[in-house]
């Protein structure tokens, strides 16, 4: 087999130099009821050109060459090609958690720069390494606001992306912490104020939205800062579209940001890997779950990075960790990191204005369903979504995403995404099937 | 006498941020064919961000450089062996590289119509499928996004298996010898956690078992073969002990490497385990993740686990959210898409047959450093090992040497260290795992920079104390970091 190294020869010396005739001999301790007395029922092994093969007769039984109009959580970027290029380094791509700083200054270094970055993006004072994605941030950023205030309950907006709050109520359910849900005001698309105000009370820990919503509407994070704040609670920014960032107000009244980083160069891959991101103010740092990088120096007094304040975490705390998280997403954190380098300052303005025009001439075109602002996502009103989504894939293309399946009363709503990469001419096509 | 290395030029690169001039790119976007919009007309005046101050502006150059430069101060897998006890660092096959970004597949949205997601159900369906042969149980969950994740999922689904029956219970047993991911998940599963002592010989001790199987006890989370390396014997027994209490048997299957082909949990009586593809499935680490944690269960935790769940409806794949018993969803989406595919590339590329061979070669050489390296380091549990063996740094540390010491030093003569101090059962733990993807050579030198090591510990330990000398940043200080943190760049 091409991934084992031995030959039969080395094998037969190193079993020689450990007394033993065959490698089952190594086994011989196994207690015979455990051991499995038959072959694993799998195919033969196959060679490189067959796995190729395989994957490629997968890959033609999904979508190809459609254009799409998905949003909601997962965005179609452009991808610059030294993302692929950086993290296809075998130093990068093949190393382990950089818990031996002497030997992993390249990963430290790397995860520095993206936590320096996430600070300056969100407006927030410290940023961790990543975690697993943006839905997973956001019940660890609750858990957090929860060990702050030394309160439970969790107030979390409608307009929260609906798989995050699914996400977040799995986990809240065994931890003491009720989470109740505020609406959206009709008309808008926001967050509906004096709903988050009648159910504010002062056991509440965190307030939790989303902007751009789930509706891709830039929601009030002022206004639901200052209710949360009155009664003692932290607010919890969420965001699912991190180019918005490059042209929205960053979220600086928030006392945790909880994000999701797919949109930074990240394929789309069918939900994940992603990258979350979780950033909070500073004196809220040693709640923070998850792997931190600072800055410190070596024996020469030369500037070095490490992993630093771990007794937050499992393995030295272990059932007082402030998270479970081990691993992280630290490849894809690497993806963004050069993404946001490769656009940089200009760059992601740049960007972030293209995502606006597109979406704002696709839904020129179209019904908005609300009459609030929004970045390149809307909801707009049709009919029979389901109908217009099939006569759409007739001209390759995917339409929007039917929201009857999160949003009961929104049956007769889609909400379209259009970025950098959507094409006048399909923009076209969408409005014409929907007229 | 160290032949495996010697010092090499490295670049000196400065931060992104100090690199930076204004009014450079490594960009160039298309010509809008839209009309331009007036961002604060569009969005609100108040809404529009001032410019990102201090964010990067580089030259593609520059940028090619500066990640190049950064990558050369890494050790890694493709440099050479990587002894982590318990990581499983091994070979991560490049063609797994290749197929998870054929477009087909990496450009499929999460939201696309089932039927033009069907090559992506069908690939998480055959993982699926695989991954229940190779544990011997029923049902597998592909939606945890690391070993981490999966515990927790599993652990929540123990919980749902017992509220059913009317008693979530209270506590988790766990053995001292685990990882500290186990506790730290029990805890956010909401249970208290007892730490179980294991017996002289690192294993389960069943007698003192039964006492503390009480009708208050939801599971035990054991990591079988344990994190000495040493197959738990008793598992049966223990597995007996628990059900008979309406207690469940949770295996943390960070060491499934060692069993692949020649042992499955779901024979041993284990009730829910997690795997780690990043580990046994080679998928690779990237600096710290991302990692996949599948979830395999019994058939009667089935109908608890994540929604949604893959379904044949017809000749076609469909998602199936209405389960009413589940647990709910662990994350969004269905996994780590990206990573399960490399997973199943490599299960396709080994075969039954060569998943099995794997095994053998990975206990293989594990107990080949054992026995090459036992005349020079203390080996406090001389039970069989399988595929990793821990020592400890006792006679080491006669000489004021300890475990971190070595490690660091190990560095100087090619090597990433190997696990320090932990399991935490052995004081100064050195644990060693080769996997199977490491050859004679490499073991050879490991063997003989372990052994140089010990010497040098005999003849000037205050030497081993200050290694490593060959890196670009030597020993870094960890105390000052984490007392005055700086977590990022400030002009």
């Amino acid at each position: 087999m091409r991934y084992l190294p031995k030959s039969d020869s080395e094998r037969r010396q190193m079993l020689a130099a450990c007394g033993a005739e065959s490698a089952e001999e190594l086994f011989a301790h196994l207690p015979e009821a455990v051991r499995l007395k038959r072959p694993l029922d799998l195919p033969a092994g196959i060679s490189e050109y067959e796995i190729v093969d395989y994957f490629r007769a997968r890959a033609a039984e999904n979508a190809n060459g459609y254009a799409s109009f998905l949003g909601a959580g997962v965005y179609r970027h452009y991808r610059p090609v030294l993302v692929d290029t950086v993290v296809s380094r075998g130093e990068f791509l093949t190393s382990y958690t950089p818990y031996q700083a002497e030997i992993s200054q390249g990963t430290l270094t790397a995860i520095f720069e993206f936590q320096t970055m996430m600070c300056q993006l969100t407006g927030m004072d410290v940023a961790n390494a990543s975690m697993y994605d943006g839905s997973t941030a956001v019940p660890e950023a609750a858990m957090m606001a929860a060990r702050a205030t030394g309160k439970g309950r969790i107030l979390v907006a409608g307009t929260v992306h609906p798989e995050y709050r699914q996400v977040l109520r799995t986990y809240a359910k065994n931890q003491g912490m009720p989470v109740e849900e505020f609406g959206y005001v009709p008309e808008a698309g926001t967050i509906d104020l004096e709903d988050l105000d009648r159910k504010m009370d002062d056991l509440t820990a965190a307030v939790i939205v989303q902007s751009p919503n789930f509706f891709g509407i830039v929601d009030q994070v002022k206004a639901a800062a200052e209710i949360a704040h009155r009664r003692g609670a932290l607010l919890i920014v969420v965001f699912t579209e991190a180019v918005s960032l490059g042209i929205l107000e960053p979220p600086a009244e928030a006392d945790i940001v909880a994000g999701e980083l797919q949109s930074f160069a990240i394929s789309p891959s069918y939900g994940g890997p992603y990258a979350g991101i979780l950033a909070a103010r500073e004196k809220l740092v040693r709640q923070m779950p998850g792997r931190l990088v600072g800055q410190t120096v070596d024996t020469h007094g030369e500037r070095a990075f490490c992993l630093t304040l771990a007794t937050r975490e499992q393995h030295i705390r272990r059932e007082k960790a402030t998270s479970n998280i081990c691993t992280n997403q630290a490849l894809i954190a690497l993806m963004a990191t050069v993404f946001m380098t490769v656009y940089g300052k200009q760059g992601l303005r740049e960007l972030a204005g293209q995502n606006l025009a597109k979406a704002h001439y696709l839904a020129g075109k179209l019904k908005p369903r609300f009459c609030g602002r929004f970045f390149n996502e809307f909801v707009a009103r049709v009919e029979n979504p389901e109908a217009v989504n099939k006569a759409l894939l007739k001209k390759k293309i995917i339409g929007g995403l039917p929201l009857g399946r999160f949003y009961p009363e929104l049956g007769d709503a889609m909400l379209f995404c259009a970025t950098e990469m959507s094409g006048k001419a399909e923009m076209d096509a969408v409005a014409e099937a929907l007229a | 006498m160290i032949d495996k290395v010697r010092p090499h030029l490295s670049q000196n690169e400065a931060l992104l941020f100090e690199r930076s001039s204004p009014g450079k790119r490594a960009y160039q976007l298309p010509a809008l064919d839209v009309p331009p919009v007036d961002a604060a007309e569009a969005l609100g005046a108040d809404n529009v961000r001032a410019e990102i101050e201090g964010f990067p502006e580089v030259s593609e150059v520059e940028a090619i450089r500066h990640f190049t430069r950064l990558s050369t101060w890494n050790y890694a897998i493709d440099h050479g062996m990587y002894p982590l006890g318990s990581c499983t660092m091994k070979y991560n096959p490049r063609i797994n590289e290749l197929v998870a970004r054929i477009d087909g597949l990496a450009w499929a949205h999460p939201y696309q119509p089932e039927v033009l997601a069907q090559g992506s159900m069908e690939v998480m369906a055959r993982l699926e499928a695989a991954l229940a042969e190779i544990t011997g149980m029923d049902a597998v969950t592909l939606q945890p996004a690391a070993g981490a994740h999966g515990e927790l999922t599993g652990i929540l689904l123990i919980r749902a298996l017992l509220e059913k029956r009317g008693d979530p219970r209270r506590k988790i047993l766990i053995p001292d010898s685990a990882h500290g991911t186990n506790p730290a998940t029990a805890a956010i599963a909401g249970y208290a956690v007892e730490n179980v002592k294991s017996s002289e010989t690192g294993v389960l001790d069943v007698s003192a078992l039964e006492q503390i199987v009480t009708g208050d006890v939801a599971a035990l989370m054991v990591t079988n073969p344990n994190t000495l390396g040493v197959f738990e014997e008793n598992i049966i027994r223990a597995a007996e002990i628990l059900h008979a209490k309406g207690a469940m048997l949770y295996m943390d299957g960070a060491n499934m490497n060692a069993l692949v082909g020649v042992a499955r949990p779901g024979d041993f009586g284990v009730d829910v385990l997690h795997l780690n593809l990043h580990k046994t499935f080679s998928t690779p680490h990237g600096g710290g993740g991302p990692g996949a944690g599948p979830v395999a269960v019994k058939k009667d935790i089935e109908p608890f686990l994540p929604a949604p769940r893959l379904k044949r409806s017809g000749k076609k794949w469909a998602w199936d959210y209405k389960r009413k018993h589940s647990i709910g969803r662990v994350r969004a989406f269905y996994g780590n898409f990206g990573v399960l595919v490399r997973a199943l590339a490599y299960i396709l590329a080994h075969g039954g047959a060569g998943l099995r061979n794997a095994t053998l070669d990975a206990v293989l050489n594990a107990v080949y450093i054992r026995k090459q390296l036992e005349p020079y380091f203390e080996l406090p549990y001389p039970s069989p090992n399988m595929h990793e063996v821990v020592f400890s740094d006792e006679r080491q540390a006669k000489a004021g040497v300890h475990t971190g010491d070595i490690a660091k030093r190990l560095i100087d003569y090619g090597f990433h260290p190997y696990t320090v101090s932990f399991p935490l059962i052995v004081h100064g733990a050195l644990m060693i795992e080769p996997t199977e993807t490491e050859g004679k050579r490499e073991l050879d030198q490991f063997i003989a920079a372990m052994i140089s090591i010990a010497k040098e510990v005999e003849t000037d330990p205050q030497m081993v104390k200050n290694a490593p000398y060959g890196t670009r940043t030597s020993r870094v200080d960890e105390v000052s970091a984490a007392r005055k943190p700086v977590l990022r760049w400030k002009p």
